[in-house]
């Protein structure tokens, strides 16, 4: 074996050894120290990150079971930029609110575990190292869910969401058997090579999609998603509705675009029903929620849907709406999940109303929390909104106009919410119950300056767009 | 020649509002206000030299060139790519000066109107981002970088119309305006994705050449008997007639008189709610020429219709900017049918000439009017008409300059609207007969309704004020003066030889006729609100009381003239104006509303679905599988 090989896991390994150096470095330091240690792993991930971006080769190994090229080394980096700014924005958190110190870093290394297993998805090249990353992807977040234990609504939350991902992956790999069935292979290459459409293949198939819309809370397979946001701590839940899904959208995209792409007219067709049907759900919850933290979370809902118009177009086009629209997503949500943080670390509020005039007391977070809704919402010159019409043109340019057409009420129903909040931001008085004016934390700060950074950028710096056309281009010839 | 410097017109209300808008702690107000004016002072000057080079030099063989400074910003596929840049053409040309005339105005007296107002720099910091998304959008190159700032536009509006956010009504009314006009923008959106989707491009000049292929050839596809063109473009015109509020998407522009007066003047006069009537203008060859100009019927028909709905009902309003904002819808309902009835050749194209005409005059006088209305606001601190009377005496410069705007907009000999009004009304005469009766009616009802403004504002009865009012400041008296400069000479510009829709200069003939009809229907308005109102009489509440001794009153001195009291005060009045604002009020607001709250009463009844328990939770998600899988059989099976 050439050990030079092994470089086309950079990510893996890398990531590796920062979870076991985290580990060995918990054991060994004092009490005092646990602070310290949070920047110290803030620190080093911010670092691997920017090797991450670091050109890398194509190729496999480990007989096919584990592949890379520039567009899954492009996914990676993506996810490490959304986990770094994550991190930075709970870190405060993490620091002052966890009441049992010695878990810090425990949240940490269960993040990153959690991260590792979307890179083994990413990168799978069989059946095998695909379900050991959905695994690896889904088992440290119940625990993260858990992670206020002494919070009933947490320790709720955590035996909903295993469960329920237990559920998913029985499906998932129920599905995946009856596709072994007809094909006789787990190897993605020559799967899609005899995979044909036969009612045993079809009914896989619709397993295997319900089991990753479970990790996209597509409906009918979202139910879990209310109580577990409700109950996770905000960083948990910005990570599932955030990072998690976005992983999982990608994920989706890599399996339908190649090794499902022979049984296209088939999910074609779920995803029609699904897109629409998750649009709808999603909005209608969105509207009534009064909880900052459940709001943002059932507007991912309705993003979702969003997300998969673009898997109505099996071209170049499509795959490159698809990623923008994930980049641009990750981006808005996490300076909207920063905001309600930041503020729930101040003041412990996390209520709509909570935030009347709070223009007028922190300008700065109501002016990022402004960008971030503009964008969810789709408003023009915003990233958002690029995203949306990039993606009613692909499903336009099949013929799918009845699915523009509904996307298109949607977002402007959407709109309705997105201003309920800009509303009490802006226009209304501030009173006593207002938040008051605080100063947010360093590292804080670094999180939502880069967070609204990659808004305006991704939307208004075309050679992004372009880049992804060309991997776009490259990765389907795969 | 090169016009590449009209960028900075763009950017210079842009730094203004990062600069006031970032830093609206620090600044003091004064600055701001000052910062402000001389900022949109600077892009005012920039567009009026910008005018006079493009109308100087700016012909080749007698044609207007279009000048078009830009970048491709985003490749979109192969063949499609988003520009932005800038367009310089004589509509554009035209827009500049419209817009920064009444913003540099508007930025000069909210610095009177508003003073002591808490948030005075966030206003300048809000009026500088409107401004501009508003050059931005005259500007645009292509339709994909207008509908951006399209929205921009409605964004700003949002923030200014909800700037009195202590008002509960106010801050309704920005978000009403603000959906509404979001719903129609739908419309154009999904006009735009057709449009570019069939003929490949955003790019204005290549969508609107006479000779190229979009127009000569069209595209194959049709759907119901229609190009897929005309469909995306009556699409569009959604997005326009919401931004116009044009019938029935009109709801929102009385509500948002909540804002405060000066932004009224700006967005509700002559910038935003023109920006329908400048789209169609824009896309002008396009709509003439695809099948046979249907979806330019539709404007006709739309503009007419508008145009005399509003005006019934700003005869009954009370509150003065009420009167004002329905006013308004009427005037751009002209314009619509003025374009709607255009063709493109020459002289033929005489209503695309008298809508950019009337666009340009009515800017000026309706912003005048606001302007002079907020004044007397100011003054006495109510907007209703009943609480004013015999103003005249404590304020003779805003009597003066409203006596001005109102000569002008009821179409009075000599003064802009005179003009623009008749070039209107010859252009339908000409093609349509319905919509020119429809037109001179309006014209009538206009004088009317301005007059019983005037007369019931400055004249009439001798109401007791709490603390006698008084004229307004310099800073508010200047822009009204200036204003009714533009109101009473503007119309001696010979727009024929700058804007038409052939981009060829033409003489347009003075129809004295036609001008006589419309300025005696116009005299005539003037004259019965001059009875109804000059005097502190009951004349009006006479004539319902008298209507069961109606005889009497026919041997009476004044027989015609009580006719027309007894027509205006019973049947249209009652008969017409009622019904048409109950229609207004409860069919389509409510239509509007119920689409809302069922909406919401779906989101409350669905959230039984979700229990809580996980097992409800397994149940549905192994059944959702089953049945996707089931439908997907089906499907597959037949």
């Amino acid at each position: 074996m050439d050990w030079n090989s092994l470089l086309l896991m950079r990510y893996e390994l890398g990531l590796l050894a920062l979870i076991l150096l985290l580990v060995i470095f918990e054991i060994f330091s004092g009490k005092k120290q646990k602070g310290s240690l949070i920047n110290f792993s803030i620190l080093l991930f911010a670092i691997f990150t920017a090797i991450g971006f670091i050109p890398l080769e194509e190729g496999s190994i480990f007989g096919g079971m584990f592949r890379t090229n520039d567009m899954l080394h492009f996914f990676k980096g993506t996810l490490n930029v959304g986990v770094l700014i994550l991190l930075l924005q709970s870190a405060d958190w993490l620091k002052d609110k966890v009441v049992d110190q010695n878990k810090s870093t425990e949240f940490i290394v269960l993040l990153f575990s959690s991260l590792l297993g979307m890179y083994f998805m990413i990168s799978a090249g069989d059946f095998l190292m695909f379900y050991i990353g959905l695994e690896l992807a889904t088992l440290p977040v119940a625990a993260l869910v858990a992670y206020e234990t002494l919070k009933r609504d947490s320790a709720e939350a955590g035996v909903k969401y295993i469960l329920s991902s237990a559920l998913a992956s029985g499906t998932a790999i129920f599905g995946i058997s009856l596709l072994y069935a007809t094909t006789g292979t787990i190897y993605f290459d020559a799967f899609a090579d005899v995979i044909s459409i036969s009612n045993l293949s079809i009914l896989g198939l619709v397993f295997f999609i319900s089991g990753l819309g479970f990790k996209i809370s597509l409906v009918p397979f979202h139910f879990w998603t209310a109580d577990v946001y409700e109950g996770a701590p905000i960083p948990v839940a910005s990570y599932l509705s955030v990072i998690s899904k976005g992983a999982a959208v990608i994920i989706l995209l890599i399996i339908m675009f190649t090794v499902m792409r022979p049984l296209m007219p088939v999910w074609n067709k779920i995803f029609y029903m699904v897109i629409i049907a998750t649009m709808a759900i999603g909005n209608l919850f969105a509207l009534r929620q009064k909880n900052m933290k459940r709001f943002l979370a059932f507007s991912s809902i309705a993003q979702a849907g969003f997300i998969l118009l673009g898997f109505m177009s099996v071209d170049t086009l499509g795959v490159t709406t698809i990623i923008y629209f994930v980049a641009i997503y990750i981006f808005s949500n996490l300076g909207a999940f920063g905001v309600v943080q930041s503020i729930s670390n101040a003041t412990g509020r996390e209520s709509m109303d909570d935030y009347k005039g709070l223009y007028r007391t922190n300008p700065k977070l109501s002016l990022i929390m402004m960008l971030a809704l503009f964008s969810l919402a789709g408003i023009p010159p915003l990233a958002g909104f690029f995203g949306k019409f990039f993606l009613y043109a692909a499903a336009a340019s099949k013929g799918y106009y009845f699915l523009v057409f509904i996307g298109v009420v949607m977002a402007t129903i959407s709109l309705y919410y997105y201003l309920l909040v800009v509303k009490k931001m802006f226009l209304a008085k501030n009173d006593e119950t207002s938040i008051p004016y605080f100063e947010s934390r360093p590292l804080m700060k670094i999180g939502l300056i880069i967070a609204s950074i990659g808004i305006l950028v991704v939307g208004l710096y075309s050679p992004l767009y372009d880049y992804i056309y060309n991997i776009s281009s490259s990765f389907l010839n795969l | 020649m090169d016009f590449s410097y009209t960028v900075y017109i763009l950017l210079i209300p842009l730094a203004l509002f990062l600069i006031l808008g970032l830093g609206s702690k620090k600044i003091k107000p004064a600055i701001s206000g000052w910062l402000g004016s001389l900022g949109l002072g600077i892009a005012f000057i920039l567009s009026y030299y910008t005018a006079f080079q493009y109308f100087t030099n700016g012909k080749v063989n007698e044609v207007y060139q279009t000048f078009v400074y830009k970048y491709t910003w985003i490749n979109f596929t192969d063949q499609l790519h988003i520009d932005m840049g800038v367009l310089i053409d004589p509509i554009s040309v035209m827009m500049l000066v419209v817009v920064s005339t009444i913003s540099f105005m508007v930025h000069l007296y909210s610095r009177g109107y508003m003073k002591g107002d808490d948030g005075y720099t966030r206003f300048f910091a809000f009026l500088g981002l409107f401004s501009f998304s508003m050059f931005g959008l005259v500007l645009a190159t292509n339709i994909f970088q207008m509908y951006i700032f399209w929205e921009l536009v409605g964004v700003s509006s949002f923030l200014l119309i909800g700037y009195y956010y202590t008002k509960p009504s106010a801050v309704s009314a920005a978000k009403k305006a603000f959906i509404v006009t979001r719903f129609a923008d739908l419309g154009f959106l999904l006009g735009i994705l057709l449009l570019s989707y069939f003929t490949g491009t955003f790019d204005f000049q290549i969508l609107n050449d006479p000779e190229g292929a979009i127009i000569t050839q069209g595209v194959a596809q049709s759907f119901m008997g229609l190009s897929v063109i005309t469909w995306a473009l009556m699409l569009i015109f959604i997005g326009g007639a919401g931004k116009s509020a044009m019938f029935p998407l009109h709801i929102w522009l009385p509500d948002a008189m909540e804002g405060p007066t000066p932004v009224s003047a700006l967005i509700h006069a002559a910038t935003m709610v023109v920006a329908g009537v400048y789209l169609v203008a824009r896309m002008f060859p396009l709509f003439y020429f695809t099948d046979d100009g249907f979806a330019l019927q539709l404007v006709a028909y739309v503009g007419g219709f508008s145009s005399l709905f509003a005006a019934i009902i700003a005869l009954t309003q009370y509150d003065i900017k009420r009167v004002l904002a329905f006013s308004t819808m009427s005037q751009i309902g002209y314009m619509m049918l003025a374009l709607g009835v255009s063709k493109y050749e020459g002289h033929e194209g005489l209503g695309y000439m008298a809508s950019m005409f009337h666009l340009f005059t009515h800017a000026m006088f309706k912003a005048l009017l606001f302007l002079a209305a907020g004044s007397v606001i100011h003054a006495i601190h109510s907007n209703d008409m009943r609480d004013m009377g015999n103003l005249k005496k404590y304020m003779p410069i805003t009597h003066v300059v409203f006596l001005i705007a109102a000569l002008s907009i009821s179409g009075f000999p000599g003064f802009a609207g005179f003009f623009s009004k008749d070039e209107i009304l010859a252009a339908a005469f000409e093609n349509n007969m319905l919509l020119y009766i429809i037109g001179v009616f309006v014209a009538g009802l206009t004088a009317f309704y301005m007059f019983r403004l005037y007369f019931n504002i400055f004249w009439g009865k001798q109401t007791k004020y709490d603390h006698a009012p008084h004229e307004s400041p310099a800073s508010m008296t200047i822009p009204m003066i200036f204003l009714a400069f533009m109101s009473t000479f503007a119309g001696y510009i010979h727009f024929s030889e700058y804007i038409t829709a052939d981009r060829m200069p033409f003489e347009a003939h003075f129809n004295v006729t036609l001008a006589i009809v419309a300025s005696t229907v116009g005299l005539i308005g003037i004259i019965l609100a001059y009875i109804f109102y000059k005097k502190p009489t009951n004349l009006a509440d006479k004539m319902v009381a008298a209507f069961g001794s109606f005889y009497q009153w026919t041997y009476r001195k004044f027989y015609i003239d009580e006719i027309y009291l007894f027509v205006t005060k019973k049947i249209i009045f009652a008969r017409m104006a009622a019904p048409m604002a109950w229609f207004d009020k409860n069919v389509v607001d409510a239509s509007m509303i119920g689409i809302g709250n069922s909406t919401v009463k779906t989101s409350e009844k669905i959230k039984g679905i979700q229990s809580g328990k996980f097992q409800d939770y397994a149940m549905a998600f192994i059944g959702g599988a089953v049945v996707i899988a089931i439908i997907v059989f089906y499907i597959w099976t037949k």
